[in-house]
């Protein structure tokens, strides 16, 4: 077998086995992209609340057009259909009816739920006391509503139960349902049984809603009817979209415009294919990587396979334009050391990336390294075998020759080029404060329309933003209960002194084993408290004999079985303590909303709670201000990103001082990169781009892309410069370069954009600024 | 025969006139002028499951066109705060604020106060029929729930005053019991 043929034969062998992994990939566009691989205890609960956590698991649907009435109905009618579907946990939509199955449970197990049912509530004084505050009540306007109840409930523990829970926000209501503030549209909640982290249950659900709310409008004859929606998995959904749209679309705007500059430049097709060969190469290389190491490829990360198209091909440029006169052997001795030292910054540049906690980061970091890596090998070793000794293309000659005269005009601009870049480093000296976008939301995917339609939804619906939450974990669910209940105690204490407006838990549903036990137990025999009525309704305006139902009721609670989550199936109630009581891996979490105090400030003293919450409970009890922890989390990534950036960047530097052995030759390697990452980001922020994160990983980008150029000019004789073919092939290699990396620009995932607009121009200045500061010399 | 018919008519053109000086506009015409002030209250609830009526008394100030306080002071102190459709209950330590705009039949019952108070013709017949008896100087007005919801929670609504002082308010509710206010101005000029 002749060398060639064997080479190819392994490339081969390599490419199908890389196709068989990919094939298995497991390909994703969730927000785990963004969420930490390594997350402290607080960030768990986000990234739980974010994955499995009822909130993610809501879409809040508006219904628009025609008048009070039919949107009514609609909604009725949706409610209706949509409430029968096992896709859907729950659908409310504020119609009268869909509460009662809760307040029976509430009445039915009052002896158990009631946080005042304790022993001293029996006793003659304490049963006096609790019922001549029910007659009392029945004074009030609200007492009206309590009448009926006052005899099978004298002591009052309905309204005890009640008043725990939050009275607060409620939707508006016209014509029976929830309607918008200004009542101009019918809203409905819509809780779906797949998992926030299931986009394709989440899609599934949303196409639902709509194929049901299409044809419920049909059948009403009400065509002008619309349907808003929005939601975590609305969000999850269209981003997932979007990026797959894109990912396509980038590729192949990408794969076009370089194949066009590489058919004009070799004029061959032969040429054409071998020289995709390393990009395809590398490309697979990239996916085979990625999954390999984490199981699982983000969308955005093949989304970044534009531009490692361009990036990967120079190398098969350089080979082809400039081996063609020289032959391979001579390539490979004068060419190939500076196109490795090239390829070698690129991929320190990549490998900062992979030190990341932040997963995107790291897989992208991953995938273009393993990609850039691939292609050069390609480059080197499989294609001389295969293109064999004769490369007939175009000559690119005059096109080099051109270059070298355009090189002697250009570097005039020397000293304008270096105001330039001052000009720049000023401005954004100045500009220091507003340059960073410090929000975590500048890199999510979702649609600025989107997110409008959500806050209008979320706003209209009264909706809880759940910011603020404690969290208690332990090994099972009653130990987990009976320590939110003990933090219930510590919360109230806050209510009381005004640091909070309430918290939710689920023991007012759910108590725990113990504290049904201890109820049950403070509750009187039947005789006994019969004997202690006699004697409290005496004088009382409330005849014993009327209080059978009262002697019933706690008999039976004193035998009933205690509350279990079984026993709250078919109530709203049931999801209420689903959304606050998890089960996982490790055990059970009971998480508890906090609600901020009626200040107006919509803000909780975040160290009044954590000092509370430590005084009893020995730190068991998490408090965590969730938009708190996105922007620590965003925070911690960005501090993170300019630590590995600057590795990334000493790491460039020192494998080039290794190389160059000589502090001149650094500096004219290092000075065009230096003010090509000036200028662009001076002129980005200039444009109005809020920099975040992936700018700042763009401009490490910039230095270990843009250095291949400065280096073939620092290779060159000095006294002769490039020879034209090298520049006709530093030429064509940059501007590919600049096509991949440009097109992301286009994108409208904000990762992918950052990335694009600071590359792609950085690529260009660079091979232009390194022209222009090439030794005199170069100039011929 | 003929004596008598015209006996008659003579009478009714007596006491034609008489009725005239007294009907439902002119009421509400004396009632829309009342533009506010202070009274105490007593009220008294005759409830089926209770032996003795409970009784509550306050106070209750009212300005137009439609903010009415009311502030219990025995047995508990409470306070019920209507301002336009926002209707706010203080008692201890918890409040409770409701959107009256959302809850149609809580609206109703809360319009044959604030209807009889502002002399708003248009928003009592709404919801109720209405009768008038009595003279300016002492007047009832009965209110008769058309709506069925209504009717489902109070069978009867008597108003009864003075010129343009509210002095007493009955309900009768739908299950027989019933509430009795008794309104006393304090002049506070």
């Amino acid at each position: 077998m002749s060398p060639a043929r064997r080479s190819f034969l392994l490339w081969l062998l390599a490419m199908l086995a890389g196709a068989a992994i990919v094939w298995h990939s497991r390909f994703t566009a969730d927000m785990s992209f963004f969420l930490p691989s390594k997350p402290t205890a607080e960030q768990q609960v986000l990234v739980d609340q974010l994955k499995e956590g009822a909130v993610a698991r809501l879409l809040m649907v508006a219904i628009s057009g025609g008048d009070v009435e039919q949107r009514a109905t609609l909604s009725r009618d949706l409610r209706g259909r949509l409430g029968k579907m096992p896709e859907f946990a729950s659908v409310q939509n504020g119609q009268s009816g869909s509460e009662s199955a809760d307040r029976d449970f509430l009445f039915k197990h009052r002896y158990l739920l009631s946080p005042s049912v304790r022993p001293e509530r029996f006793t003659v004084d304490g049963l006096k006391n609790a019922i001549s505050n029910s007659i009392d009540l029945l004074a009030s306007p609200a007492g009206m509503m309590l009448k009926p109840l006052l005899t099978s409930d004298p002591t009052g523990e309905l309204v005890d139960i009640l008043s725990q829970l939050n009275a607060g926000a409620q939707p508006a209501s016209r014509a029976g349902v929830w309607a918008s503030r200004d009542g101009e549209r019918a809203m409905l909640l819509i809780q779906t049984r797949a998992l926030g982290s299931d986009t394709d249950g989440q899609e599934n659900a949303i196409q639902l809603i709509r194929q049901q709310f299409a044809e419920s409008r049909t059948a009403s004859g009400l065509s002008d009817a619309r349907l808003a929606l929005s939601g975590p998995g609305l969000f999850a959904v269209n981003s997932r979209a979007t990026i797959k749209d894109e990912v396509s679309q980038l590729s192949l705007i990408s794969s076009v415009a370089i194949i066009a500059v590489l058919f004009f430049v070799y004029r061959s097709f032969r040429l054409l294919t071998l020289g995709l060969l390393p990009v395809v190469s590398g490309a697979l290389a990239g996916v085979v990587a990625v999954s390999l190491a984490y199981g699982t490829v983000f969308g955005i990360t093949v989304g970044f396979g534009s531009a490692l198209i361009g990036e990967a091909v120079d190398y098969s440029i350089y080979y082809f334009v400039q081996s063609s006169r020289m032959g391979v052997d001579a390539w490979r001795e004068r060419f190939w050391p500076t196109i490795r030292l090239g390829v070698l910054t690129s991929i320190s540049g990549f490998a900062a990336l992979l030190f990341s906690g932040f997963p995107g980061l790291a897989q992208l970091g991953l995938y273009s390294l393993a990609g850039v890596l691939t292609a050069a090998l390609v480059t080197r070793f499989v294609l001389p075998q295969l293109a064999g000794t004769t490369i007939e293309r175009r000559d690119l000659t005059p096109l080099g020759h051109l270059l070298e005269r355009s090189i002697g005009q250009v570097q005039r601009l020397r000293w304008p080029m270096l105001a330039l870049a001052i000009a720049a480093a000023a401005t954004l000296y100045l500009d220091r404060d507003s340059l960073w976008n410090p929000e975590l939301s500048a890199l999510s995917p979702v649609s600025q329309a989107d997110q409008q339609v959500d806050l209008a939804l979320r706003a209209d619906m009264a909706a809880p933003d759940s910011r603020y939450l404690v969290v208690i974990n332990a090994a099972d669910q009653e130990t987990a209960l009976q320590m939110a209940e003990r933090t219930g105690l510590q919360l109230d204490r806050l209510v009381e002194r005004g640091l909070l407006g309430g918290y939710d838990s689920p023991t007012r549903f759910l108590p725990s084993q113990l504290s049904q036990a201890q109820r049950q137990a403070s509750l009187p025999s039947n005789d006994e408290l019969a004997l202690r009525l006699k004697a409290v309704l005496q004088d009382a305006p409330l005849a014993a004999s009327k209080l059978d139902r009262f002697l019933a009721d706690i008999e039976s609670t004193r035998r009933q079985p205690k509350i279990t989550p079984a026993s709250l199936a078919g109530t709203q109630l049931a999801l209420a303590v689903d959304a606050m009581l998890l089960k996982h891996a490790k055990g059970w979490s009971v998480l508890l909303p906090l609600r901020p105090p009626q200040d107006g400030s919509a803000m909780i003293d975040a160290a009044a709670v954590r000092a509370a919450l430590t005084e009893d409970t020995a730190g068991q009890a998490l408090f965590i201000d969730m938009k708190g922890e996105f922007d620590k989390l965003y925070n911690d990534y960005l501090h993170e990103a300019s630590q590995l950036s600057l590795a990334g960047l000493i790491g460039i530097i020192l494998l080039l001082a290794i190389t160059l052995r000589s502090p001149r030759r650094l500096g004219r390697v290092l000075l065009p990169l230096i003010l090509a990452v000036l200028i662009v980001i001076g002129g980005l922020h200039l444009l109005g781009e809020r920099l975040h994160l992936l700018h700042l990983i763009g401009m490490l980008l910039i230095v270990a892309v843009g250095s291949n150029y400065a280096l073939f000019f620092d290779r060159a004789d000095e006294t002769t410069g490039p020879d034209p073919e090298t520049l006709a092939s530093m030429l064509v290699a940059n501007l590919t370069t600049a096509i991949g990396f440009g097109t992301l620009g286009l994108s409208n995932v904000p990762i992918l954009h950052a990335v694009g607009v600071t590359v792609g121009p950085g690529a260009v200045l660079a091979l232009l600024l390194a022209a222009i500061f090439a030794p005199r010399g170069t100039t011929g | 025969m003929i004596k008598r018919l015209f006996a008659g008519l003579i009478l009714a053109a007596l006491t034609l006139p008489a009725l005239a000086a007294f009907d439902l506009g002119q009421l509400m015409g004396e009632l829309a002028r009342h533009k506010g002030g202070k009274a105490r209250f007593v009220e008294k609830k005759y409830l089926a499951v209770l032996d003795k009526p409970v009784v509550s008394s306050g106070e209750m100030s009212y300005t137009a066109p439609d903010r009415l306080e009311k502030r219990t002071l025995t047995p508990k102190v409470e306070t019920l705060l209507l301002d336009k459709d926002m209707l706010s209950i203080e008692r201890e330590k918890q409040k409770l604020t409701i959107n009256l705009s959302n809850q149609p039949e809580a609206l109703a019952f809360i319009d044959s106060i604030r209807g009889t108070l502002t002399g708003n013709r248009a928003a009592l017949e709404k919801n109720y029929a209405l009768f008038l008896a009595g003279n300016l100087d002492k007047w009832t007005l009965t209110l008769l729930p058309s709506d069925p919801k209504i009717a489902a929670l109070v069978q009867r609504i008597t108003v009864s005053g003075s010129k343009n002082q509210i002095r007493n308010i009955e309900y009768l509710q739908a299950d027989g019991d019933r509430s009795v206010m008794s309104i006393e101005p304090i002049d506070n000029r």
